[in-house]
């Protein structure tokens, strides 16, 4: 039988039953509308976690004190683990990968400027922070590389911070209070936002050395090395561990690449976006069951039909095909509404929420509308397969 | 052309085991006019469906021009269907959805023959059968012995050597009825075997030759010349 003719029969019989089609194919399309929507938000939720993470860039090094690897036996006297001090940052910035390297303290303190005070994040940074985290000076400058052991007590706000504590005033040149000890602000960040919950225009960056002294602490939280990218990351990982074994005597320190967090993080999304997507499967799932249904009765309505088709003729595998063909075609003009639906809905979504992501991958739609025509087969098996192997003669005599 | 040889069909209802044919010996020429009588449940029927390749016997040869066709595989042998032999119902069995033309056209689809060579072929049947304008009418637009003509129309349109029909005028009033046996007597003469299941006498007596059964057996055929 010639494909035209195969799909005009099929086409046919479909059309013959409107109503009862068309509410086969909205069971599918629901399940395919349902598993594009869900991956849509999931693949969506995806792409902005990974985009916050990365805005830093993905040539990023960060080295926290301590040794987060299990050791066997007793550490005895070596068991203590050596702080990360502001040496050990500038022993870093000698390596000929390091681009940037910013040590990196973390606290609250109360901050002061004129008659108003704020409790907020302070930040100890290095003076290559905007390098390494993309951050951009709204006005003034950041901190100055002054001898990072004693540096000058300079301050730099972030723009919230801005706004709270100077309004409209320009605050360039003032003196503000951080936790009790004066500082001049010499710059204005630009809004960077929140990134993974931290704000970071709510904030004051001093000097790394000044910030130890205020929180009272002998190690910093952090150093952060920025890397030039025509460097293997298996190189800097290498050179950094070897600078600060020959400064510690041990490696009492944690190396966490950029890339080693992306992975991780990737592998939990992609189970997010699976789950997700299994969830509208379950709506899928439904929709073939609709079809195996709708399938069933159409052969029992058929024999008839089935057994004159035999009568004239047909092989069992052309009225195997002609049943099969249906359930496919059913799948497959759901499938096509179902991605429609999804991701019209998607982008709906997106432009009523701005501010939930939304992505829907190419390679997503067509596994979608592949999965409907792979479910249109499956559910049109069995009904089928019991049309292809009615005896002709039983058949014709069904009315 | 068709031959038959201690034909047995057996059916088997609840324990028991029913003798649908018993030893049918058969031998139909080219061109020959056939009419099965007999009473209900004789086996007309059945032996009707096995001359069609619809039912296998149960034991015997059934040689269609020359061939064994009882041990053919299914798919060979609804190819000898499609090709070999029309078939006429006393339902019609027309499919409601497709339209006159679209129902002649089914054995050609189904035989795979492109629309260029179907049409023409189609076209010539309806014309034949004065069914012209009505060709896009659907079945339940039709009266019945359009239907019935609809019905010759498809199992004419592959030329079979054999057409056969089972009550052919059994849902038709008398004059569609008679309409529809000078059509099917026409196709005999102009070569095609014709082979007529009725439980109507009258009609039965038209035949060349006529079978009686009874109870699953041939009784003696007789030949009717004067038809």
């Amino acid at each position: 039988m010639r494909i035209a003719d195969f799909l005009h029969l099929t086409g046919s019989s479909i059309i013959a039953h409107r109503l009862r089609s068309g509410l086969t194919i909205l069971g599918i399309t629901v399940g395919i509308a349902a598993v594009v929507l869900l991956t849509s938000i999931g693949e969506g939720v995806h792409k902005f976690v990974l985009s916050e993470f990365t805005q830093f860039g993905t040539t990023l090094v960060g080295i926290n004190p301590g040794k987060a690897t299990t050791a066997g036996g007793t550490m005895g006297v070596f068991g203590s683990v050596r702080p990360l001090t502001i040496e050990d940052s500038e022993a870093l910035k000698r390596l000929p990968f390091a681009r940037a390297v910013v040590p990196f303290v973390q606290g609250n303190a109360e901050v002061e400027a004129g008659n108003r005070s704020r409790r907020t994040t302070i930040y100890g940074a290095g003076a290559q922070m905007p390098e390494a985290f993309s951050m951009k000076v709204a006005s003034g400058r950041f901190l100055p590389a002054d001898d990072p052991t004693a540096p000058r007590a300079f301050a730099v706000l972030g723009s919230k911070l801005r706004h709270e504590l100077f309004g409209e005033r320009n605050p360039l040149g003032q003196r503000i209070t951080v936790g009790g000890n004066r500082y001049r602000v010499i710059g204005v960040m630009e809004s960077k936002g929140t990134v993974l919950g931290f704000d970071l225009d709510d904030t004051v960056y001093i000097p790394a050395a000044r910030a130890m002294e205020l929180f009272n602490r002998d190690s910093l939280f952090e150093i952060d090395v920025l890397y030039y990218e025509h460097y293997p990351v298996e190189t800097v990982v290498k050179g950094i561990k070897r600078t600060l074994e020959t400064r510690h005597g041990r490696e009492d320190f944690t190396i966490t690449t950029q890339q080693q967090m992306l992975d991780v993080l990737g592998s939990v999304l992609n189970v997010l976006t699976f789950a997700v997507g299994a969830i509208g499967g379950i709506s899928l799932l439904v929709g073939a069951i609709g079809i195996v249904t709708i399938m069933t009765i159409a052969v029992n309505e058929r024999i008839s039909e089935i057994g004159l088709l035999r009568a004239l003729g047909a092989k069992r595998s052309q009225i195997l095909g002609m049943f099969l063909g249906e359930a496919m075609v059913l799948a497959a003009i759901g499938g096509m509404a179902g991605l429609v639906v999804g991701v019209g809905t998607a982008q709906l979504l997106h432009l009523l929420l701005p501010a939930m992501p939304v992505h829907t991958p190419v390679e997503y739609v067509v596994m979608a509308e592949v999965v409907a025509v792979v479910i249109g087969l499956l559910a049109g098996v069995l009904p089928a397969r019991r049309a292809a192997h009615l005896d002709p003669l039983e058949a014709l005599r069904t009315e | 052309m068709i031959d038959l040889e201690h034909i047995h069909r057996n059916f088997q209802v609840g324990d028991q085991t029913v003798r649908a044919l018993d030893d049918v010996n058969l031998h139909i020429e080219a061109g020959e006019y056939v009419s099965i009588m007999g009473p209900s449940g004789s086996g007309k029927s059945t032996l009707l469906n096995l001359l069609g390749l619809l039912d296998r016997p149960s034991s015997g040869i059934y040689r269609l021009n020359g061939e064994d066709v009882t041990s053919l595989s299914d798919t060979q042998q609804a190819r000898v269907r499609n090709r070999e032999i029309g078939f006429v119902f006393q339902m019609f069995h027309l499919v409601p959805r497709l339209s006159a033309e679209e129902n002649v056209e089914l054995p050609l689809i189904l035989a795979g023959i492109p629309p260029e060579q179907r049409r023409p072929r189609v076209a010539a049947v309806l014309e034949g059968l004065h069914l012209s304008n009505r060709r896009h009418h659907k079945p339940e637009q039709l009266s019945g012995g359009q239907r019935q003509r609809v019905a010759i129309a498809r199992a004419t349109v592959t030329n079979p050597k054999v057409l056969l029909a089972d009550e052919p005028t059994g849902n038709l009033d008398h004059k569609s009825g008679q309409d529809v046996i000078r059509i099917l007597e026409d196709l005999n003469h102009r070569g095609i075997t014709l082979i007529m299941v009725t439980h109507d006498q009258e009609m039965g007596q038209r035949a060349r030759r006529q079978l009686h059964m009874l109870d699953g057996r041939l009784l003696n055929g007789q030949r009717n010349d004067d038809a």
